[in-house]
């Protein structure tokens, strides 16, 4: 199909042309960017915790009493709780993926160092934390029972931070020591001397996104019996995830009935699948309002086109009724009214990927946010494209039903 | 004129109702968007104290040591307390109070209620007088009490009728195994957002109970929120990191200063007070102090959430694309009635006379979208309360928000409506005329 009439026509519309161009620009741009931002909210709520989340089951238990010895209460605890049928393995537990609070120290390579080399996340646990977590060690050994420290030590006055021992994880060993074995190396973060790592954990994540994502799997593990004080969190790992919550509240019930007087809050008991979920609703929410503002900004766009193109439709009545007396057969006619609109879909994505370009940069700079990576751009692109054509359709079909009559008559 | 215009609108409307509705429906789509983000960032980055902001300051110092010193950075967000006791004792300010968040375990009396937790204010007598805290019942604490450690304790409204029902002032409340007295309730107080303490939920409920700081420490109960402690020096106070000497800062210090001298003064009170304890080599770094007022404070700490602004932004990108939608649309209304326009124009009707009939008809379409897109913005809304966010059940449409919505209607459609406008001015009634 020759396209200089169609060309010739708009120039002589170059208002109306351009607004439909413009606007198929902006949709284009913003369409691009959102489908992005949507991306990185289901790749960030896809990452994994190294944890064998189905699994497990957190228990708060806070302490109102400071004199009695959290460390025999919490034997006596995680005893009982080993004891319901059904729990894999319990342990007290600092902090917890998606739960909030975390504890995190500067990680130095030489000891008179001023600047860290990078920040991680403290958990603290022995072979009970490990097991309840369901870590997977990919170099190296576990702690041993008697590398432990007591918490009562490690809190006491006097204590010099001396942890002989530790675990990273894979990201920590990597950004570390990038292409030596990590095993034996040891870094300084607490006191004086070094600690020196005995394994190397595949994942554990920080309990939240505070230091930013590219810190997220920064993590260590230091030796430590803890008692259930020291992070108010009790950890079940169940043998049937379907046995989850029915174990959740017999553990309620066995707190309750054990032990000095104590505050178990029955709705922070949660399954590591709630607390995930529960961490990630903003994630969740966000991606849904981008997707409802695309489909928001399409449906607009489609009925700026439909409402333009009747326009024309009806103000080249007898032209078309002119060109179908000359000869020319509908078929004609309706791809007349396509083409034109997917040259103006064309330059208007042309126009919107420059836009969506643009929008990115400024995103980049104010949120972190990565580059607008190529493969969007043809997705906006094939969807402004089909809109387009889908919208031109009905006005179309009605200027190619303008019967050939119309030609003769005057006005 | 205008109400001539205005029927003659009406009338175009009637003969082109989907036009006119398609118009109508992308002006509300867009108004409703943005009104809804908008109005969630008004709200959450609004002046929570706005009758004293400008006369409360935060303060900040730099007591850390080299390690890790980065010339030019900020200093700590918070502040050791010994210093805060030093800057409460010295009394420079018209008002200052010491703060930090806690949590403490309630034991109620009351018969079927098991015990349970709150969060919970350590602070010191200014607290109430200098945050115009509103009291049902009683009255805030004063220094007296402050220097005597006494067990006193100031609950809110909720927690008052939740224990006791009634007054609860001179009653007593258990509190981590120890007996306080109630000597005030205070009204419903939220701050948005609470600026006093950003280490908390910026948006959230607040604490429920306020007890002065030095009783907080004379019974070693335990502090929340963040913690930074620094130096390598084995710490032998029994009280760990809460201690008086601690190397660590987890303090919220403010301080109320009623004129720019005064402000002035304590700037370089300030400065004196850091070089002397640099002199007397508590402090290493270079004097670094801060003084911030609640909206300075507010924006260096951004806390309006990103998603908010990310979300505006998105909103007012979609309002434009419904305005470039409507330009378009009215611009083909107006072209096909040329040969009306021509008719009128013949008949001696002012390019100026033209031009303002289509904007009268623009902005009619503008006040119908406006009115329909305050119901869209109204349903937002109801959307963004039942999100988890703190700050979800603050979303609320107020009078400022309401006239905002109307007048951002009518203004977006008459900007829409000016180019159309003047494309239709431009119909020469000659030509219209000859080819009817």
């Amino acid at each position: 199909m020759d396209i200089r009439p169609i060309l010739s026509t708009l120039l002589r519309h170059k208002t109306a042309a351009a607004l439909i161009v413009l606007e198929i620009a902006l949709s284009c741009a913003i369409v691009c960017n959102a489908l992005f931002l949507i991306g990185n909210r289901l790749e960030r709520m896809q990452r994994p915790t190294g944890l064998a989340e189905s699994e497990i089951v957190r228990i708060r238990v806070n302490g109102i009493s400071r004199n009695e010895d959290a460390a025999a209460v919490t034997k006596a605890d995680l005893a009982a709780l080993r004891g319901i049928p059904g729990v894999k393995s319990a342990s007290a537990s600092l902090q917890v993926p998606f739960g909030g609070s975390s504890w995190n120290s500067g990680v130095r390579l030489g000891k008179d160092q001023k600047i860290s080399n990078l920040s991680l996340s403290t958990y603290m646990g022995g072979p009970d934390l490990f097991d309840t977590l369901g870590l997977k060690l990919i170099a190296g050994r576990q702690f041993q029972q008697n590398e432990l420290i007591e918490w009562k030590t490690l809190q006491g006055p006097g204590f010099n931070g001396n942890i002989p021992v530790v675990l990273i994880t894979k990201a920590v060993a990597d950004k570390l020591y990038p292409g030596q074995d990590p095993i034996g190396k040891g870094f300084y973060s607490w006191g004086d001397d070094p600690h020196r790592v005995i394994g190397v954990v595949d994942t554990l994540v920080r309990p939240n996104d505070n230091d930013g994502p590219a810190a997220n799997g920064y993590s260590a593990i230091f030796p430590v019996n803890l008692t259930y004080e020291s992070g108010n969190t009790y950890l079940l790992r169940v043998a049937d995830p379907s046995r989850r919550d029915e174990i959740m509240k017999t553990a309620l019930k066995v707190l309750e009935s054990s032990g000095p007087t104590r505050i178990i809050p029955e709705d922070d008991a949660k399954t590591f699948e709630t607390m995930r979920n529960e961490y990630y609703r903003q994630d969740r929410a966000m991606a849904w309002m981008l997707g409802v503002v695309i489909v928001a900004l399409l449906v607009v766009t489609a009925l700026g086109i439909v409402g333009l193109a009747s326009f024309w439709v009806q103000q080249r009545t007898k032209q078309i009724g002119v060109r179908r007396a000359l000869g020319a057969t509908r078929g004609q006619i309706l791809r007349y009214f396509q083409t034109e609109n997917f040259l103006l879909a064309t330059i208007g994505i042309v126009l919107g990927m420059l836009f969506a370009y643009a929008i990115n940069q400024l995103l980049m700079g104010k949120y972190e946010l990565p580059r607008l990576p190529l493969i969007y751009l043809p997705v906006g692109a094939t969807l402004l494209w089909l809109l387009g054509q889908i919208a031109v359709y009905g006005p179309a079909r009605k200027a190619a039903s303008v019967p050939p009559a119309v030609a003769t008559r005057s006005a | 004129m205008f109400g001539y215009y205005f029927k003659l609108a009406l009338r175009s409307f009637k003969r082109n109702k989907v036009l006119t509705a398609l118009m109508v429906l992308a002006i509300a789509l867009g108004i409703g968007a943005s009104m809804t983000t908008l109005t969630v960032f008004y709200v959450l980055s609004g002046d929570p104290i706005p009758q004293k902001s400008g006369k409360l300051f935060y303060v900040q110092m730099d007591p850390a040591t080299m390690d890790g010193y980065v010339a030019g950075e900020d200093p700590q967000s918070q502040m050791t307390r010994f210093d805060s006791e030093a800057l409460l004792r010295d009394k420079r300010g018209d008002r200052q109070a010491m703060m930090s968040a806690g949590g403490l375990a309630i034991q109620p009396e009351k018969q079927g209620m098991t015990p349970f937790t709150v969060e919970s204010r350590y602070t010191s007598s200014d607290f109430f007088d200098m945050f115009d805290v509103p009291f049902a019942y009683g009255q805030g604490w004063g220094v007296k009490e402050d220097e005597a450690r006494e067990r006193v304790a100031v609950i809110t409204k909720d927690l008052n009728d939740k224990l006791f029902g009634g007054n609860s002032v001179g009653k007593s409340i258990r509190l981590n195994e120890h007996e306080f007295r109630i000597i005030g309730v205070t009204e419903k107080w939220r701050p948005t957002p609470r600026f006093f303490d950003l280490t908390q939920s910026h948006y959230g409920e607040g604490e429920e109970v306020y007890i002065p700081f030095s009783t907080s420490r004379a019974l070693k109960l335990g502090s929340s929120g963040d913690m930074t402690c620094w130096g390598d020096e084995p710490n032998d106070d029994p009280e760990g990191s809460n201690g008086l000497n601690a190397p660590c800062a987890w303090i919220q210090y403010w301080v109320q200063l009623d004129s720019a001298e005064k402000e002035a003064a304590y700037r370089r009170y300030l400065i004196n007070y850091s070089d002397q304890q640099r002199k007397a080599g508590r402090f290493e770094r270079p004097t670094n102090t801060r003084l911030s007022n609640v909206m300075t404070w507010l924006d260096e700490n951004k806390v309006v959430p990103g998603d908010v602004r990310l979300q505006t932004w998105l909103a007012f990108g979609f309002l434009l694309v419904c305005l470039l939608n409507t330009v378009g649309l009215l611009l083909a209304k107006f072209l096909r009635r040329g040969s009306e326009i021509g008719v009128r124009r013949a008949l001696g009707a002012s390019r100026r006379a033209i031009f303002m009939q289509c904007l009268v008809e623009a902005g009619t379409i503008g006040i119908a979208g406006g009115i329909l897109g305050l119901g869209l913005a109204m349903l937002g809304l109801w959307a963004v309360r039942q999100q988890p966010s703190d700050y979800a059940s603050l979303a609320h449409l107020d009078p400022v928000m309401l006239v905002t919505t109307l007048v951002l209607a009518i203004v977006a459609s008459l900007l829409a409506g000016l180019l159309p406008a003047w494309s239709a001015m431009q119909v020469t009634p000659a030509i219209q005329l000859k080819s009817q």
